[in-house]
């Protein structure tokens, strides 16, 4: 029932997430500048720039994790400046970290309970017991997890461990999951797999931002891309158009 | 098992050991018994925050002595039951711990100790220098020789810190079956993650602060009745920082019954060396335990009873790993 409503209401402000003119410094380090982003409910983005361009850090100012001191993020019809990062979760804005970052002492069944007992909980859809242990194994299920139920994090593979961190994500139930380095280290078909994956996610009505570094992947994935050099947005287009842009191809590709 | 059931338990065998007391009729094994049950309490106590999210508290002497000392006050201004007084020193403490939490929880790992060791030093200052406790000189508190219901008064002490003991281990065991436990642990794990995850990990961390600081306040409020005289180096002593924090380590620090365990077998040790060697010897025996179990078994007894239980099945092939046996992380 909510969700209709929500997506009359972000049809209504045109953008789920709107980042208007966002800066942040690390003391006389201007890691991002003047940054401008907009993304509609549905869609599918790709974020790219080389290392130390600021992906991470316009991830970390989006979620929360770090406070932006210019600028402004609206997301849902929210203004989301000053809320801590657990706020911004409860209000349907996930993420995956670049590096893996499991409960190390939780199974993967309760790594999946944490945000469905602290997120989906806390938006009033109050559950039982055995419902939400059926649903952290549903979703351990849909990335192929389900007979390491019972298992610690450290036995997983790395693809596995990105699947776990994506599950997670998902088991907060998002409007927006922003996905930082999914495919790192991962072969081609594991590629693939995750790949799957998010167009899955999408395919349920998940809006997902994907950062990363696997050209192959941005390009078949993404129905938009996003490029950040040094702090800056310096394309923000159609793929292919973007990526004959002569500045990108030099920024990025050092050709 | 229930939580009703539990608690049950936890008095059916509270009770046998009171019973075993009395039928050996010699006061010696209730004022031993009664130093084990404290520790009992200050390590469950401890554990919530040091075992549960991560953040080792070196401090736990101060809220032993903000305990004791409560009580002190409150026997100079009007003389309470000492159920009631045992109340009093546990919010008094649970409001310092909670006061503690939000000045100090920006803080990680090391700095976050030593924090909690200047908090204690504060205290121990301020009360050096309150003469209406007693200042540095120290306090006598005269208990009745005798007590209704009881006859000698180390009974009563005894069973009143008995209940303390399984009050704080069903505070515990609940913790860590609710909501509250898994919030707990992703702060040991990972508070960015767990930020990531919805769960409010600065409300979190305050009420483990309080709920722990108000524990250790709790066993430190009987104690002057126990000593007779309360001086600020024996309230703040060495002996409660050292082993409220060896004890769960010993022990194992992620359940329950990782402090109790500890408790009762560092405890029963440290008495009877007491009587065998000397009361000196104690914190040697304690460093050299520590020393070990943090080289051996990183997760404590109860760590190595999982590990020897979850290894235990032969003869399935395939489903055992190769264990990097990464080093646990001793929080």
């Amino acid at each position: 029932m909510t969700a209709t409503m929500t997506t009359a209401q972000s049809a209504a402000t045109a953008a789920l997430l709107s980042v208007d003119n966002l800066g942040k410094r690390f003391g006389g380090f201007v890691a991002l500048e003047g940054i401008a982003l907009s993304v509609k409910a549905g869609e599918r983005v790709g974020l790219i720039g080389p290392n130390g361009s600021g992906k991470s850090t316009l991830v970390n100012c989006i979620c929360g994790a770090l406070q932006n001191e210019v600028g402004s993020v609206t997301f849902d019809g929210h203004r989301l400046n000053g809320m801590n990062a657990h706020q911004r979760t409860r209000r349907g804005l996930s993420r995956t970290f670049q590096l893996p970052r499991p409960f190390a002492s939780l199974s993967l069944a309760d790594n999946m309970r944490v945000p469905l007992i602290y997120t989906v909980a806390a938006r009033g859809a109050a559950q039982g017991a055995p419902a939400i242990e059926a649903r952290c194994l549903e979703l351990l299920r849909e990335v192929g997890l389900e007979s390491k139920a019972a298992r610690l994090p450290r036995e997983l593979t790395q693809v596995e461990m990105r699947k776990l961190e994506l599950a997670r994500a998902m088991a907060a139930e998002p409007k927006l999951l922003i996905a930082d380095e999914s495919m790192a280290g991962l072969t081609r078909s594991e590629v693939e797999e995750i790949l799957a994956l998010l167009m899955r996610l999408n395919a349920q009505g998940v809006t997902i931002i994907l950062i990363e570094h696997i050209m192959s992947a941005v390009m078949s994935f993404s129905q938009r891309l996003v490029v950040l050099v040094s702090g800056r947005k310096i394309a923000d287009g159609e793929p292919n158009a973007v990526m004959r842009e002569l500045e990108v191809e030099r920024a990025y590709l050092g050709q | 098992m229930r939580s009703d059931l539990f608690l049950l338990v936890c008095l059916i065998v509270g009770g046998t050991i009171f019973g075993a007391a009395l039928a050996l009729n010699n006061d010696y094994y209730f004022f031993a018994g009664y130093v084990v049950l404290q520790y009992v309490v200050l390590a469950t106590g401890w554990n919530i925050l040091g075992g549960y999210c991560g953040y080792v508290n070196f401090g736990s002497a101060a809220f032993f002595a903000l305990g004791a000392y409560s009580t002190v006050a409150m026997h100079k201004l009007y003389p309470l039951p000492i159920p009631v007084l045992v109340l009093i020193g546990g919010a008094v403490s649970g409001i310092v711990g909670f006061g503690m939490g939000y000045l100090t929880l920006r803080l990680r790992g090391a700095f976050f100790a030593i924090a909690t060791l200047a908090l204690a030093v504060v205290l121990q200052t301020l009360i050096v220098n309150w003469d209406f406790v007693g200042g540095s000189r120290g306090a006598y508190i005269v208990r009745p020789e005798a007590i209704a219901l009881f006859g000698s008064y180390i009974k009563y002490l005894f069973l009143i810190m008995m209940l303390l003991a399984i009050g704080a281990i069903t505070v515990a065991r609940l913790i860590e079956r609710s909501r509250l436990g898994y919030g707990f642990a992703t702060i040991r794990d990972d508070e960015l993650a767990a930020e990531a995850s919805g769960v409010p990990t600065l409300r979190l961390k305050l009420i483990a602060t309080a709920i722990s600081g108000a524990l250790m306040g709790m066993a430190g409020a009987p104690f002057p009745y126990y000593i007779g005289f309360l001086q600020p180096s024996s309230a703040f002593g060495l002996d409660y920082a050292v082993n409220s924090i060896a004890m769960p380590l010993i022990g194992g620090t992620t359940s329950w019954v990782g402090p109790l365990v500890g408790a009762v077998l560092l405890g029963s040790l440290q008495q009877l060396a007491t009587v065998t060697i000397s009361s000196a010897v104690n914190l040697l025996i304690v460093g050299f335990l520590l020393v070990g179990f943090v080289i051996v078994a990183p997760n404590g007894i109860v760590g190595l009873v999982q590990k020897y239980i979850r290894h235990r099945p032969a003869g399935q092939v395939g489903r055992r790993r190769i264990e990097a046996d990464a080093p646990g992380k001793v929080p």
